[in-house]
C-alpha cells in the first residue's frame, strides 16, 4: 500500500485491538484511519492467543466488557461479512480448594447481579459438560454456557477486511520509530518508512506498548510476559467441547470445532521479556495436565507449539483512555485478554472519538489510576 | 466458468486442511505476501505435516503472483516439535 504522509487517526500496532478499533472508527464516521503494524497481519500476540471469549470475570468493570463483548462476537459474522469460527462451548471453571471455588462463587454472584448466567455445577454436571472429564481432586466448579473461543486469525481478518472496505489504511512492516508532541498535544508518527501528521494517535501495541507511549513521555506501568500455548492434531469432536480452565490450576483447554484441542498454561515465573520462545518443558508439563484432566488425549499427538506475550498491567485490567498528552490515547494492557475484550474495547473508544454515547464508561481504566492507587484488582486471572 | 478457473478450484495445495488454489490466489491478491499470513487465513500448514506438503508449492504461487524471486518470499515459521508426537510419550518424559 503507498505511504502517505497524514491521516485523521493513526493507530500503533495493526493486531486485534488496532484493527477492530479502527473498523469501528471509520463505521462511526472518521474518514481517515492508518494502521501501522511493524510486522505482518496477526504476526503479534494475537495470533498467538488462546482465543477465548469469556463473561466470568472477578470485577465488575471485567464482567461488563465480558458480557458486551459476547454480545458482539455473536453476530459479528453477519456484521462483517465473513466467519469468525465463534464456538461457544462455555467456560467450566475448576477450583482445587474451598477457598478456590469461594471465590470463584463470589464472582458467580457479581456475574449473576449484571444478568450473566453463570452457574456452579457438580463433578456429575460437569462430566455431561466435559464426558472426558477426570477431576476427581476438584473441589468444585462453575460454568456459563454462553462463554467459548472464537478463532483469532479468521476474526482479525473479518475486520480488517470489512475497514479496507470502508477506507482504512493498512501499513504493514512499518515500526513505529516516534510520536511527535506540540505544545502537549501528539501531532504525528514517526515510522520506518517515514512520517505521518495525525490529529489522534492510538496506542494498541500490546506488550510494546510501553515503549511506545515513552516516545510521547508518557509513562506506563506495563510489562511483556510470556507465556505458551499447543495445539493437536484434529480428532472426534468432544473430547473438551467447553475451555476448561482452573485458575489455580494454572491451564486453559479446549478443542475446536476443527478437532484440534488448544492449550496453555504459564511458564513458572512467568518470565517478564519480550521473546517469544517455546520450551520443552512446557509440552512436557502441559501434557501432563492434559492427560490426568482428560485421559483420553493420551494417544493423541502434538502437532505445534509456540509462545506469546501478555500485555501486563499491575492490577491486571486494561488501560483504555487519553493521557496527559491530548489526543494520544490508549488501548492497552489486556493482560491476556486483548483478544476477547478488542471488539468491544474499539467500539467504545471509538464512540468516545466521534462524540457519541459509549456503550459502557471506561473512565475508571484510565492510567492514571497507578499514580492515585485506585486499581482494580482483577483475581480471575491465570 | 473458465476451464482454467474451475481447475483452480479443484486443485488442493494443503491436504491436511484441503485448501484450494484458487483460496491461495484470492488471499494473495487481497494483500498476503508471506507464507505466514497465509497460513493465519486458510489454516495452510496447520495440520499434521506443518507445511511439507505445501510450503513449497505456496511459495512458488507467491513469487508468481507477486512478481519477485523466490528467494525473496517470506517462509513460514517452523515450530517445534517437528514431528507430531503423543502427548501420552511427552507426559512421560
Amino acid at each position: 500500500m503507498e505511504w502517505k504522509n497524514r491521516a485523521d487517526v493513526v493507530i500503533v500496532g495493526g493486531g486485534i485491538v488496532g484493527i477492530a478499533t479502527a473498523y469501528y472508527l471509520t463505521r462511526l464516521g472518521r474518514r481517515d484511519v492508518a494502521v501501522i503494524e511493524k510486522g505482518t497481519v496477526c504476526g503479534g500476540s494475537t495470533g498467538r492467543c488462546g482465543a477465548g471469549i469469556r463473561a466470568q470475570w472477578g470485577t465488575e468493570m471485567n464482567c461488563r466488557l465480558g458480557i458486551a463483548a459476547l454480545d458482539i462476537f455473536e453476530s459479528l459474522e453477519d456484521e462483517l461479512g465473513m466467519s469468525v469460527g465463534l464456538n461457544q462451548g462455555g467456560y467450566l471453571l475448576v477450583a482445587y480448594s474451598q477457598n478456590e471455588f469461594e471465590n470463584l462463587k463470589k464472582g458467580m454472584a457479581l456475574q449473576n447481579g449484571l444478568g450473566i448466567k453463570s452457574r456452579s455445577v457438580t463433578l456429575s454436571e460437569a462430566r455431561k459438560i466435559c464426558p472426558a472429564l477426570d477431576a476427581s481432586d476438584a473441589e468444585g466448579f462453575t460454568y456459563h454456557a454462553r462463554d467459548g473461543h472464537a478463532d483469532p486469525f479468521l476474526t482479525a481478518f473479518a475486520y480488517l477486511e470489512a475497514a479496507k472496505k470502508l477506507g482504512v489504511s493498512y501499513f504493514k512492516r512499518t515500526e513505529c520509530t516516534g510520536i511527535t508532541v506540540k505544545g502537549g498535544r501528539a501531532v504525528g508518527v514517526d515510522t520506518s518508512r517515514g512520517h505521518i501528521d495525525a490529529d489522534v494517535v492510538i496506542n494498541c501495541s500490546g506488550a510494546y506498548s510501553q515503549i511506545v507511549a515513552k516516545f510521547a513521555g508518557v509513562d506506563l506501568p506495563n510489562w511483556g510476559e510470556r507465556h505458551e500455548i499447543m495445539i493437536t492434531e484434529p480428532v472426534e469432536a468432544g473430547v473438551c467441547p467447553p475451555m476448561l480452565m482452573s485458575f489455580s490450576g494454572n491451564y486453559y483447554i479446549q478443542q475446536r470445532p476443527h478437532g484440534s484441542i488448544i492449550c496453555g498454561m504459564s511458564p513458572a515465573g512467568h518470565p517478564q521479556d519480550f521473546e517469544n520462545k517455546s520450551t520443552w518443558q512446557f509440552i512436557t508439563a502441559m501434557s501432563r495436565v492434559l492427560n490426568k484432566l482428560l485421559p483420553v488425549t493420551k494417544e493423541i499427538r502434538v502437532v505445534r507449539h509456540w509462545a506469546g506475550l501478555y500485555d501486563m498491567t499491575p492490577d491486571g485490567s486494561p488501560i483504555i483512555g487519553e493521557t496527559d498528552v491530548k489526543n494520544f490515547y490508549h488501548s492497552t494492557g489486556y493482560s491476556g485478554h486483548g483478544f476477547m475484550l478488542a471488539p468491544i474495547a474499539g467500539k467504545v473508544l471509538a464512540q468516545q472519538l466521534t462524540g457519541n454515547a459509549p456503550d459502557i464508561d471506561l473512565s475508571m481504566l484510565d492510567y492514571r489510576r497507578f499514580a492515585r492507587g485506585e486499581l482494580i484488582m482483577e483475581p480471575n486471572i491465570t | 466458468m473458465g476451464d482454467a478457473k474451475k481447475a483452480e478450484k479443484e486443485v488442493i495445495v494443503c491436504r491436511c486442511e484441503e485448501i484450494t488454489l484458487d483460496e491461495i490466489r484470492e488471499w494473495i491478491d487481497r494483500g498476503c505476501d508471506t507464507f505466514n499470513e497465509l497460513k493465519r487465513v486458510l489454516r495452510v500448514g496447520m495440520g499434521p505435516c506443518q507445511g511439507r506438503g505445501c510450503q513449497d508449492i505456496i511459495l512458488r504461487e507467491l513469487s508468481r503472483r507477486l512478481g519477485v524471486p523466490i528467494d525473496q518470499v517470506e517462509a513460514g515459521t517452523v515450530r517445534p516439535p517437528v514431528k507430531p508426537i503423543k502427548t501420552g510419550l511427552l507426559a512421560s518424559e
